[in-house]
Formats: C-alpha cells, sequence, structure tokens
C-alpha cells in the first residue's frame, strides 16, 4: 500500500508539472460507431469533426478516436479506457441512445465533460441531466415533434404512426402526438429490426388514414419505403431526417423522391459556416456531407470556441464557455436551453435528384426556435 | 378488420414464408447429406444480394441481376466447401458451429471492406412494380406475388430434383447410407460440392429478391438465418417437406400475429398499451409455436432420426 | 497432465499477476480489462460444464448470461429510485447488496436453465444446437420490447454495488472479487469431473445406452449439468453487468452466445482452464487488433477458424501437448 501511495504521488506531481507545460491542451476521447451496422452514421460525425478540427488547426487538440462497434458494453470499456489511461478531459462521439445511456452518466459524474453529437435521450434531458452534458445536434423528440407540426399545418387530419417497438420508438411517437393536433388512423409498433412492412401498409391500407408518419431508422426506413412505393399507395409520407440522409438516400432511390421529412440542417441552409462546410468537407472526402457529418463539425466547432475563452482544468469557467455557444453553426442561430439542450429552427426537407444523385431541399420551417420538453424536468 | 385485410395478410405470411424455405431448403440438404450445421448460410444470403445490387447497378437489368446472385452465391458457396467446409463433414457439431462462426465473421467484414458501410440499392424492376387487383377486389403487389410464385416452382423443382432424377438418387442415398454410395464408385465429395453450392444458390437468390423490397446490408443474412433454423427444427431436419411446410407456418405465424395479437389485447387494454404488449409477445410468437411442436414431436414434423 | 497443471497455474497466476501489476503501476484500465477477463472466463466454465462435461452444444447460453445481468440490473435500479420491485402478494425491495443480487441471479438462470432445458434435452445433436439459439433469440427479443426495464436502452445503475466489507468501485476490490468467484468456479468444476456425478455424465455423453442399462437417466444427468452450467452463466452475467454498470439486451445476443463459446474452444475443449486462456486470448486481441483495423473481425475469424481447422486443442492444447481428444 506504501508503495501504491508513493506512486500515485509521484504520478500526480509528474502530472501537475506537464499541466504547467501545456496549459490550454484539450483532450478528446471520441467513441464511434465504425464498424458493424450502422457504420456510416460514426464515420459521418467522425469526419465532420475531424474536418473542423483540421480546418481550425490548433495544436492544443488532441483527438483519440475509438469503434464502439454500436455494443453498450464495448462503449463502457472505452469510455473507462479513455478515462483512465487516456485522461482525456471531453468525451463525444456516441450514436445511438442506448449506448449515450451507458457511458454518459458514468463519464459525467466522473468530472468529464460529454458533447453528444447525435443522441439526445429523454432521460438526459429532463432528471438525468448534468452540468457537464452538451447535446449538439437535439433532444431525440425534436425532429418528431417538427413533423407534428409539419403536419398542422399541411392539414393532415386523420395519421397513420408507426416506429420499432423500442424506447426510442415510443419516444418519436409520443413526440409527433404532442404537437400533431389530427386523429390518429392506426398507431403501430413493429419488431425492432423488421424488414418486411407488407402488414402494415395493409393496415395503412385498409384504415382511412390521409397521411403517414414513420420513424424506422437505417435499414428499416430503406426497406419501409421501398415496399410502400410498390404498393400503390399514394397518401404523403413524412418522416424524420434519418432516413433520408445523404448516406441513405441512395439506397432509397426513387422510393423517396418528394417525401417531406424533417431536420435541423441541410446542406442548401444559407449561411456561411454552411458554405464553408459543405465545400471543405465535399473537398475532403469526395462525398455530400450528411447531417451527421454536420453534427460532427458543429461539436468541434462548440468545443473549439470553448477552448479559446476558458482552460479545461478551470471546470467552472469551461462550462460557461461551452453553455455560450459561441461558435458558428452550420445550422445558423444556436444556443443552450437551461438543460443544455439546443434551441434551432427545424425545417421540412423535400427529397430531389440533382443529376443522379438524391438530395434534398428546405421547402419551410416546421417549428422556429425550438426547445424541448423536458427543460422544467432538469434541475442543476 | 376486414375479410379483405385478413386475406392480404395470409398473402403476405405465404410470401414470407415461401422465401423462409429458399434459406432453410439449403440448411436443410446439407444438414440431411453432409451432416453439417452451417451457420455461414446467412452469409450466402448476404452475398447473393450483394452481387444482385453491384450487377444491376451496372447493367440496369433485374433478371441478370439475378442470375449474378445464384452465381455468386453458388461460386462463393462452391470455394467455402473445398477450402473449409469438407474439413468438417466428421468432424464434431461444436467444430463446425465454430468455424462456420468464423465464416460469418470473415463474409460480414470482408462485405463491409469491399462494398463500404451504407446499404446498397437494389429495386424491383418497372415491369414488376406496382399492384394488382385480384379477384375480390383485393390489391396486393405485383413484386410480392411473384416471389410467391417463383419460391413454389422452385419448391416443385426440388421435389421433382430429389424424387426423379439421378442427382436426387445420390442425395437421398446419401443420406441414408454415406459409405455405401461411396463404395458404388460415386464420386461423393463431388456431390457434397455441388449439394453445398445447390443451398447457397438458393440462399443467394433469397437474398436478392428480398434484397429488392428490403435493404441490401451488412448483417442482413442472420435474423433470417436464425428463422430458417426455427423452420427447419419445427419441420424437421433433412426433409425437403417439413421444410416447406414449416417456413409457411413460421411465415403465417409471425405475420397473423403481428396482426391478430395487438387486436386482441385491445379487447381488454387501452389500445397503445395494447400495441405495445402485443407486438412484443407478437415476436415471441414463433418461438413459442416451435416449443409446442417440440413438446408434441421432438424429431419436428417430418423429422426422421436427429 | 501435470504439464497442463503447470500451465493452469501460470494462467491463474498470470491472471492475477497483471492487476497487480497495474496497480502498482496506476494503470487502472488494464485491471478493468483483467476484470473482464475473469467475469467472460467465468461464464465460460459454466457453459464448459454442458459443453465440456456433458457434450451439451448449447447456443443459447446468453439467455442465463441475460438474466443474470438483469437480475442485477432490476433489483438495484430499484434500490436506486427507491421503489419496491412488488408489493402484492408481499413485498420485495430492490438492494445494492452483491451477495443478495448474485444469488438471485443464480436462482433465476438456473430456473431458465430448468424450463429450456426440459424442452430442449428432448431432442439432440444438431436439433439441440438451433433450439437453444431459438430459446436466447426469444429472451432477446422479449428484452427488448419489455418497457418496464428500459427495453433496448437499457439500465444504468450509476454506482457500482456493494460487497460486505469491500470497496467495489475501487477497480482492484472488484477485480478480487470476480476472481474469487472464478477460481470457485473452477474447483467446483474439477470436482464435478471427479465426482460420481460427472463420470455419470461423461459416460452419458460417451454411450447414452449403457449409461441407461447402469439404470441411470442420462436426460436427468444432463438436465442437471445444463442447470448448473446456466447457473454460473447467470452469476457471470450479474458480475458483467456490475462491471459495466449498465444491462441491455445485447447481453441476450446469439453473438454473445457465440463469443462465450468462443473462449472455450480458443483456449481448447474438455480443457478445465480453456476458458480462461480463451477469454485472456480474446480480450488482448480484441484490445490490439481492434487499434490496428476496423476491419479486425476478418482477422478475428481466420484465426478462430485456423484454430478449429488445425489446432484442435486451443492455446492449452498447444502449450501442453494432446491429450485424449473428446469424440
Amino acid at each position: 500500500m506504501k508503495m501504491k501511495t508513493l506512486l500515485a504521488a509521484g504520478c500526480a506531481a509528474m502530472m501537475a508539472t506537464a499541466g504547467l507545460a501545456d496549459d490550454h491542451k484539450v483532450k478528446v476521447g471520441m467513441i464511434t460507431t465504425l464498424s458493424g451496422g450502422g457504420a456510416g452514421l460514426g464515420i459521418d460525425v467522425r469526419d465532420g469533426f475531424l474536418l473542423a478540427a483540421k480546418m481550425a488547426g490548433n495544436d492544443n487538440l488532441e483527438i483519440v478516436v475509438e469503434d464502439d462497434q454500436r455494443k453498450p458494453d464495448i462503449a463502457v470499456q472505452l469510455a473507462d479506457k479513455m478515462i483512465q489511461s487516456e485522461k482525456v478531459d471531453v468525451l463525444t462521439g456516441i450514436i445511438w441512445s442506448n449506448l449515450a445511456m451507458a457511458v454518459v452518466p458514468a463519464a459525467t459524474a466522473q468530472g468529464k465533460f460529454y458533447l453528444s453529437p447525435n443522441a439526445g435521450p429523454s432521460v438526459l434531458a429532463g432528471k438525468g441531466c448534468h452540468p457537464n452534458y452538451f447535446n449538439v445536434a437535439w433532444q431525440n423528440d425534436n425532429l418528431h415533434e417538427a413533423a407534428g407540426g409539419y403536419a398542422n399545418s399541411a392539414g393532415f387530419k386523420n395519421s397513420f404512426i408507426l416506429a420499432p417497438n423500442y424506447p426510442a420508438g415510443q419516444d418519436a411517437l409520443t413526440g409527433y402526438k404532442r404537437i400533431y393536433e389530427g386523429e390518429l388512423a392506426g398507431e403501430v409498433f413493429t419488431k425492432l429490426g423488421q424488414k418486411d412492412y407488407a402488414s402494415e401498409i395493409a393496415q395503412i391500407r385498409a384504415s382511412d388514414a390521409d397521411s403517414v408518419y414513420f420513424f424506422l431508422p437505417g435499414g428499416m426506413g430503406i426497406s419501409f419505403l421501398k415496399q410502400y412505393a410498390d404498393s400503390g399507395l399514394d397518401l404523403p409520407v413524412v418522416g424524420p431526417a434519418f432516413s433520408f440522409d445523404q448516406g441513405i438516400l441512395q439506397a432509397v432511390g426513387d422510393a423517396a423522391m418528394g417525401v417531406k421529412n424533417t431536420s435541423q440542417w441541410n446542406k442548401d441552409i444559407d449561411n456561411e459556416a454552411n458554405k464553408a462546410f459543405v465545400e471543405a468537407f465535399q473537398a475532403e472526402y469526395g462525398r455530400l456531407p450528411s447531417l451527421y457529418a454536420s453534427q460532427g463539425y458543429d461539436t468541434a466547432n462548440l468545443l473549439l470556441s470553448a477552448m479559446g475563452k476558458a482552460d479545461v482544468s478551470d471546470a467552472e469557467a469551461f462550462r460557461a464557455a461551452l453553455k455560450e455557444a459561441d461558435f458558428d453553426s452550420t445550422r445558423g442561430d444556436f444556443a443552450f436551453d437551461s438543460n443544455n439542450h439546443p434551441i434551432q429552427d427545424i425545417y421540412v426537407r423535400e427529397v430531389i435528384k440533382e443529376g443522379e444523385v438524391y438530395t434534398n431541399k428546405i421547402i419551410g420551417t416546421a417549428l422556429e426556435d425550438h426547445s424541448n420538453v423536458y427543460v422544467e424536468d432538469c434541475k442543476m | 378488420m376486414t375479410a379483405i385485410l385478413f386475406i392480404e395478410q395470409v398473402l403476405n405470411g405465404l410470401q414470407f414464408g415461401v422465401m423462409l424455405f429458399l434459406m432453410a431448403a439449403g440448411l436443410t440438404l446439407v444438414f440431411g447429406v453432409m451432416g453439417l450445421i452451417n451457420l455461414a448460410h446467412g452469409s450466402l444470403y448476404m452475398v447473393g444480394a450483394f452481387a444482385a445490387a453491384a450487377v444491376a447497378g451496372a447493367t440496369g437489368s433485374f433478371l441478370l441481376a439475378l442470375v449474378a446472385a445464384l452465381a455468386a452465391a453458388a461460386a462463393a458457396g462452391a470455394i467455402v466447401e473445398l477450402v473449409v467446409i469438407r474439413r468438417l463433414y466428421d468432424r464434431d457439431h461444436l467444430d463446425q458451429v465454430l468455424a462456420t462462426f468464423a465464416l460469418i465473421l470473415i463474409f460480414s467484414e470482408g462485405t463491409r471492406w469491399v462494398f463500404g458501410s451504407f446499404p446498397l440499392f437494389l429495386d424491383i424492376p418497372d415491369y414488376l412494380s406496382g399492384p394488382v387487383t385480384l379477384p375480390g377486389g383485393i390489391e396486393y403487389p405485383l413484386y410480392r406475388l411473384t416471389i410467391i410464385c417463383t419460391g413454389l416452382v422452385i419448391a416443385a423443382g426440388l421435389f421433382w430434383l430429389i424424387s426423379r432424377t439421378r442427382l436426387g438418387v445420390r442425395i437421398r442415398a446419401g443420406e441414408s447410407d454415406r459409405e455405401m454410395i461411396a463404395a458404388l464408385g460415386v464420386d461423393i465429395s463431388k456431390l457434397y460440392t455441388v449439394v453445398f453450392a445447390l443451398g447457397a444458390a438458393l440462399a443467394g437468390l433469397a437474398g436478392a429478391m428480398v434484397g429488392a423490397i428490403q435493404s441490401v446490408q451488412v448483417g442482413m443474412g442472420e435474423p433470417v438465418l436464425i428463422l430458417a433454423f426455427v423452420v427447419i427444427v419445427i419441420g424437421g431436419i433433412g426433409s425437403i417437406k417439413g421444410a416447406l411446410i414449416g417456413a409457411i407456418l413460421v411465415g403465417l405465424t409471425d405475420t397473423l400475429g403481428g396482426l391478430l395479437l395487438p387486436e386482441l389485447f385491445k379487447l381488454f387494454m387501452e389500445a397503445s398499451a395494447a400495441s405495445t404488449t402485443g407486438s412484443a409477445l407478437a415476436s415471441m410468437l414463433i418461438y413459442i409455436l416451435m416449443a409446442c411442436v417440440l413438446i408434441w414431436k421432438p424429431q419436428g414434423l417430418f423429422g426422421g432420426q436427429a | 497432465m501435470s504439464r497442463e497443471s503447470l500451465i493452469n497455474a501460470a494462467l491463474l497466476l498470470g491472471l492475477a499477476a497483471v492487476p497487480l501489476y497495474a496497480w502498482a503501476t496506476d494503470e487502472p484500465f488494464t485491471i478493468t480489462l483483467a476484470t473482464r477477463v475473469a467475469i467472460l472466463a467465468l461464464a465460460g466454465v459454466g457453459l464448459n460444464i454442458a459443453l465440456g462435461l456433458g457434450g451439451l452444444v448449447s447456443l443459447g447460453h446468453a439467455a442465463f448470461f441475460g438474466i443474470g445481468g438483469y437480475a442485477m440490473g432490476i433489483l438495484a435500479s430499484h434500490a436506486q429510485s427507491y421503489t419496491p420491485l412488488m408489493e402484492v402478494p408481499f413485498l420485495i425491495e430492490g438492494t445494492k447488496s452483491m451477495p443478495v443480487i448474485w444469488i438471485t441471479a443464480v436462482v433465476a438462470s438456473a430456473l431458465a436453465a430448468l424450463l429450456i432445458g426440459v424442452l430442449s434435452l428432448r431432442t439432440s445433436g444438431v436439433y439441440f444446437i438451433m433450439i437453444t439459439l431459438a430459446f436466447g433469440q426469444m429472451f432477446y427479443f422479449f428484452a427488448i420490447s419489455w418497457p418496464a426495464y428500459g427495453g433496448e436502452d437499457g439500465l444504468s445503475i450509476y454506482i457500482r454495488n456493494d460487497f460486505p466489507g469491500l470497496n467495489t468501485l475501487d477497480p482492484i476490490q472488484f477485480f478480487g472479487i470476480c476472481f474469487a468467484l472464478l477460481v470457485l468456479a473452477l474447483w467446483l468444476n474439477a470436482r464435478l469431473a471427479r465426482s460420481p456425478f460427472g463420470l455419470a455424465l461423461n459416460a452419458a455423453r460417451q454411450n447414452a445406452q449403457r449409461v441407461e442399462t447402469v439404470g441411470l437417466s442420462p436426460f436427468r444427468l444432463r438436465l442437471a449439468a445444463f442447470v448448473i452450467s446456466g447457473a454460473i452463466t447467470g452469476l457471470a452475467g450479474a458480475l458483467f453487468a456490475d462491471l459495466n454498470r449498465f444491462v441491455s439486451p445485447t447481453m441476450f445476443s446469439w453473438q454473445m452466445s457465440g463469443e462465450i463459446m468462443v473462449f472455450i474452444i480458443l483456449g481448447g475443449v474438455g480443457r478445465l482452464y480453456g476458458p480462461v486462456a480463451g477469454a485472456a486470448l480474446f480480450i488482448t486481441l480484441e484490445h490490439f487488433l481492434g487499434g490496428l483495423s476496423e476491419f479486425w473481425h476478418i482477422y478475428l475469424g481466420a484465426l478462430l477458424l485456423g484454430v478449429v481447422l488445425f489446432a484442435r486443442g486451443g492455446v492449452i492444447g498447444l502449450l501442453a501437448g494432446r491429450k485424449v481428444a473428446h469424440d
């Protein structure tokens, strides 16, 4: 025990001197999904983040990237590694809500900062909020609420809504219903990972719905849209951006043409930061940026803005600097509400074809300066 | 719920079952003839879908894509059989499970390495898209009808192949006594390669046909593989007839269960809760079906010796 | 045999020495990795009783691993929120006490193993593999769509559970607990193998008819082995949940079953310490190969294939030389 204490003291002393030598260094640990199903999202977040870091050219920013394989236990293990042996100051990168729930509470409890570039589970916005947790993307309900808002303005009176039977799916439908004022023609929970929607489409056909809202991320959405397009049904379909984003859209193809979807970002949002981002991303990686890339990019810029104002070792000041959100977001106006989740405009986009490439264009704003309903539950 | 909706769901269940049959037929043949359990069968399904997507993307022809799926899956199957699988015939099931589990890892990550992490595009051709009106005023997608017909034709073809052709005689002989037909001068190792490639081709075809209405992505094969296992356990391992009946039973149970259970729960529960509980139970229904069949007939409906 | 014993002793010593060294040099993450090895090895030891002794190739052991995990998750989450687990017919409170959680995990997974075993052991061979796989999937889907305990999001437990007299949040102390349980399970496994029960089970694996003719029921022998096996794997699941302070349905996934089996094969089938060697090798590979390439699963697959095809004794087999081959 004595040796251990001595060693620990030695280490602490060394760290203290090292700390003095480079005052402004910030070490970021990025845990994201780079292999297996869903790797595309993590790769985009990583690329957006690294692009912003490269463009800023800030030598004080050090980034470690690790692959969580979309497994919660691996993510937890990596978080332990980053905190315990890499000694990072800031964690970021997680794509999925269930992985975020596994990592974030423990990381913030250990005094680390966590900047979420994608997942925003309701618990972390409400009762489980934490001053060191900042969400740079959206609260999970946001895009669904926006879809409800769009449904009202489009005059839908009888929506058929469906989502997979898991927490994010249940939140999605709750979010839609929160804003949507019409009736429900049907509400269906599908199996998570389900690929055949013939049965649900038959139920939509049998109902007297005037519109369909669905939240089916990844391959599930691709399958649904293709089968829906083939069914001969021509009710308007609305979904959140996840099923219509740059990476996935090419796999959906024609079936997605003209579909309205809700998103807080698109490549045609008219501001300097966004133009610079879209151009630089294409030049660097040779593909159009996605929603996820924009979120990664914004996350890095938020961090860089805070680094310019405060030292990470002064947690109080660094937290305040983050909270100011004093950076040029690709989305234009961006601010944090009191629970550290964004207040931002959410747009309605339409899927179009530019040459051979499917992409989106903004056709309106669904909700302006939208925050989330969990603000009141958050006591910090 | 209307009668039309019900009939449409029965058709959906049938279509799902027919696709499962294409997967299960290969598995059950390979097990029946070679005594091999192949977890990597789902990877061959994926190979078929990816080959089809690549060829459809390059040529624009759906028929060529299906041919490519058959060829690529058969070739992948033959190569895997020659390099790995044939070393496993006289091993116990444990080794077979492990080696084919390793093959899944290699296939999945290899495919991602070649084709990238995003799903690929594969769509149904124009001449098969859109719904047709069936007698009774039911609108049903033409492509799904095509799948049902293709599957039934292939099932009939398989029965004919096994009961009427020379290859079928050898396959049946191989099932009952391997040493004996080897002694009679049949090139048993060639027979094994052919059977394995045949099973692989069926899986590849299923992958391509389903890929057109679902998504073509890495890992698409494993959920289907597990369902195919359930099918052949219900039907009896080694029996093509069992695979067909088991597949249709599973297809119908899954589709109708997903429709009827939430409705059933709505009779005595609040709508949203009924939907959640009903679909939770529906996702377990086929496993419950399997357990029931096993209590009644431990060797499956048409199984002989295990 | 003595050579294998030497290797076994070296393995255990190594597994204990690495975290001690890491503790002295203040590398807590290495201790976490070693804890992971110990827990996964424990799961492997559990499966090895069914697989090595009983010849039961179960591809559904993730069910027990997950049940153990959820036993911890459910009890601890109720203790965390101060809500009782059940009020009628009698009051059950949540708990943060490890021993209570362990007992719950062991009992719950043993019961599940009994149920699955009674149904699955009516069959054998390849049927058995597929049925256990299907039962595992059934639990997986249930856990995903059951909203009460987080569904696919899983359950986060913010603070590790307590063990009387120890500070479980200290990595080395938690490692100590897991290591002790692993050693206990190994000892139990060794005792079991030499007991009349173990001998009869082994005989039933080689020739069930003969066992029957001497008046023993192979079905009951196998069922007993399956239940013990499931219970130990369930205990490992509870520890695993405590290590991560998190449970989710991925613990039930069939890949998890596959991985537990991989530990046994990598280490060497039918070797008492096979799962220990296998889990250690697997975690080391995951740690280093994962850093080398995004596509490290290809290398893992190739290595696994190599072991199955060419080095059937696994790591211990390579080091110790050939033992009597399992049938």
